[in-house]
Formats: structure tokens, C-alpha cells, sequence
């Protein structure tokens, strides 16, 4: 009898990938470096030391919960707010792991848990894109994340240091650097007329939602669900007909 | 540097929750075999979340954000380089706001 040859495919975790995921993410993190900065100037404001910012930025990396959490912030410090927080404002990453399975499941332990440890919005977006251009390199999404997390590190700690100093003002136009993100992660991300009513939809309701005061993280969560039970439905129509 | 302790925990309590956030939809995935109509979802999930992220932070800002939005997405779909895009969308709110003589 034949043993099974172990199974020769394409390796999942290449260097190749983690560069191309590097380079990538580069182009992203102008997006996010305002952001990083309003994040470390809150944690100065809050009196929170270089050290404790760095750490949170390090070990939480998730802009919009960091930015709640400073908000609620008290002394002595918030554990229970703060990590309620946290857990509600990042529960809309939960579906991104998720749909990201068909890369992942090519790879174990901590290239698998760990690149989902830092596994961020706009990497998010970055792999969905080359999952679906045929490419399932995980090392893709590893090497988005980090250099996002590099930046992101960076520029809370610059944030944190020369804030005070710089004192832009929260309007600026160079925090609509990452709304601007947002608005060009979508070209990658769209397949065609299909994508047309998920899409309206998720908006409407996200604008109802942010119309009636709901505040992060519910807007999002309740508008992506929506638009994509509306994908879902139609494509169950069509599968049908 | 200071490292106060009820400073760390809520640290780690956030780190904790967020890292239960992101590994937690895959970990649900991986033990139980979701139906075909949350399988569906999942596919169409990546454009409603950045589509709801996208509107209420435009519409909170007013059309001149909208304009610069707008733009960013066409330097995106023309030329496909995301640094750039994200530039030009800064730059465009930057004129409208200085035309309109709003800070």
C-alpha cells in the first residue's frame, strides 16, 4: 500500500507574502497616522505615562475602543468600563476573522492566533482583496497588520510626546485622513452590481442608526449585519431561481 | 517611567477582550459549521462593514466632507494608488474648507 505523500501545495506563510501584505499596509498607514496621534495626545491628557500609552497602543490596537475607553477614563483607572468598552466596540472584528476562514485555515498556532491578534480594520480590507484575487498567503494579512501596528505604535508615542506641543485642533483636515481611507478601501473591495443593495443598505441603516443617537459600536455592527443579510437573501433568491 | 497597576489592568482587560473579539468569530467558525445563510453573510460582510463605517462618519461632517470622499474613492478607482487617494481626499476638504472660509 501507498503511503500518502504529504500534501505538496503551495506553502500558505511565505516571506514573499508578508512582504507584499508589508507594502500594502505602507500605503494605508498615512491613513491611519492622524489617528494614532489624536490616540496618543487622549492618553497624555488622560495622565497617562509614555510607558502606559505605549503599552496600550501595543497590546489593545484598536483606534476608535482606545479613543472610547480615554473618554471614560477615571482614576483610579476603569477596569470594568474600560474592557466593556473595549469588548463592545471591537465585537464587529468578530465576523472579520471569521470571513477571512478560507486563508486561515491553512495555517496553525501562532501564524494563525497570532495573526489574528493584530488583525485590524483596514488589513482586514487589504486580505479580503487578495483572498479574492485567488491568493491565499496568510503572510499577506501578518505582514498588512504589523506594519500598521508599527506605524500605529509610532505615532501614539509621537501623539503622546510632542501633543501638547502640537495642539492641532479636532477638526482638522488631517484627520479626515482616515475617513479618506475608508472612502478608498472601497474600489478594492467592490465586485460589481451585486454589491450595489448590501452596500445601500448597510449605509441607510448606519445612518439611521447614527441618526437616532446610537453611538460606536452600533451603527456599524447594525448596518454591515443588514446590508449583508440583504446580500445573503438575494443570493439565496438567485440560487433558487 | 510609571506603570501604575490599576492603569495595567484595565490595559490588559481591554487586550483581553479585543484579542476575544478578534480570534473569537474565527474559533466559532472552526468548531461548528455555520448555516449556508450566514456563510452567504460573511462573503458580502467586508463592503457593508466599511460602507457603514463610511456613512455616518461623512454625513457627521457635511457635504464638503462628502466631496473629499468622493474624490479619494475616484483618484482610488483611476489610478489605484492608496496613499495618494487618501492625500488628495485631505487636500480637496482642505480647499473647500479654506474657499469656504470654514476652520
Amino acid at each position: 500500500m501507498q503511503q500518502p505523500q504529504p500534501a505538496e501545495r503551495p506553502s500558505s506563510f511565505t516571506a514573499a507574502g508578508f512582504r507584499r501584505g508589508a507594502r500594502a499596509g505602507l500605503a494605508l498607514t498615512i491613513g491611519l497616522m492622524p489617528f494614532g496621534l489624536v490616540v496618543g495626545m487622549a492618553a497624555d491628557a488622560r495622565g497617562l505615562s509614555l510607558l502606559e500609552a505605549l503599552l496600550m497602543c501595543g497590546l489593545v490596537f484598536a483606534g476608535t475602543a482606545q479613543l472610547v475607553a480615554l473618554q471614560l477614563w477615571t482614576d483610579p483607572a476603569p477596569i470594568l468600563a474600560a474592557t466593556l468598552a473595549a469588548f463592545v466596540i471591537n465585537l464587529r472584528l468578530a465576523p472579520m476573522g471569521a470571513a477571512l476562514a478560507p486563508v486561515l485555515d491553512r495555517v496553525q498556532g501562532i501564524r494563525l492566533w497570532g495573526s489574528l491578534a493584530v488583525l485590524v480594520d483596514n488589513s482586514f480590507a487589504l486580505a479580503i482583496a487578495e483572498m479574492r484575487a485567488g491568493r491565499r498567503d496568510a503572510a499577506f494579512l501578518a505582514g498588512a497588520s504589523l506594519t500598521m501596528w508599527a506605524n500605529w505604535m509610532v505615532m501614539c508615542g509621537v501623539g503622546h510626546v510632542f501633543g501638547a506641543a502640537v495642539r492641532l485642533p479636532p477638526g482638522h483636515p488631517v484627520f479626515f485622513a482616515s475617513v479618506a481611507a475608508l472612502a478608498s478601501i472601497l474600489v478594492p473591495l467592490w465586485r460589481g452590481r451585486a454589491d450595489l443593495l448590501p452596500w445601500g443598505l448597510a449605509g441607510v441603516l448606519a445612518l439611521a442608526a447614527h441618526g437616532l443617537g446610537l453611538g460606536p459600536p452600533w451603527p456599524v455592527l447594525i448596518g454591515a449585519l443588514g446590508g449583508a443579510a440583504a446580500g445573503a437573501a438575494m443570493d439565496g433568491r438567485r440560487a433558487r431561481a | 517611567m510609571m506603570l501604575r497597576w490599576d492603569v495595567l489592568a484595565a490595559i490588559l482587560g481591554m487586550a483581553l477582550a479585543t484579542f476575544l473579539c478578534r480570534a473569537g468569530g474565527y474559533a466559532i467558525l472552526r468548531v461548528t459549521r455555520p448555516p449556508p445563510f450566514v456563510q452567504a453573510m460573511l462573503q458580502h460582510l467586508p463592503g457593508a462593514i466599511f460602507v457603514a463605517f463610511l456613512a455616518p462618519a461623512l454625513a457627521q461632517e457635511g457635504w464638503p466632507a462628502c466631496v473629499a470622499g468622493a474624490a479619494a474613492l475616484i483618484t482610488q478607482a483611476r489610478i489605484g494608488r492608496m496613499a495618494l487617494s487618501i492625500l488628495v481626499g485631505v487636500a480637496v476638504l482642505w480647499l473647500l474648507r479654506a474657499a469656504l472660509g470654514t476652520p
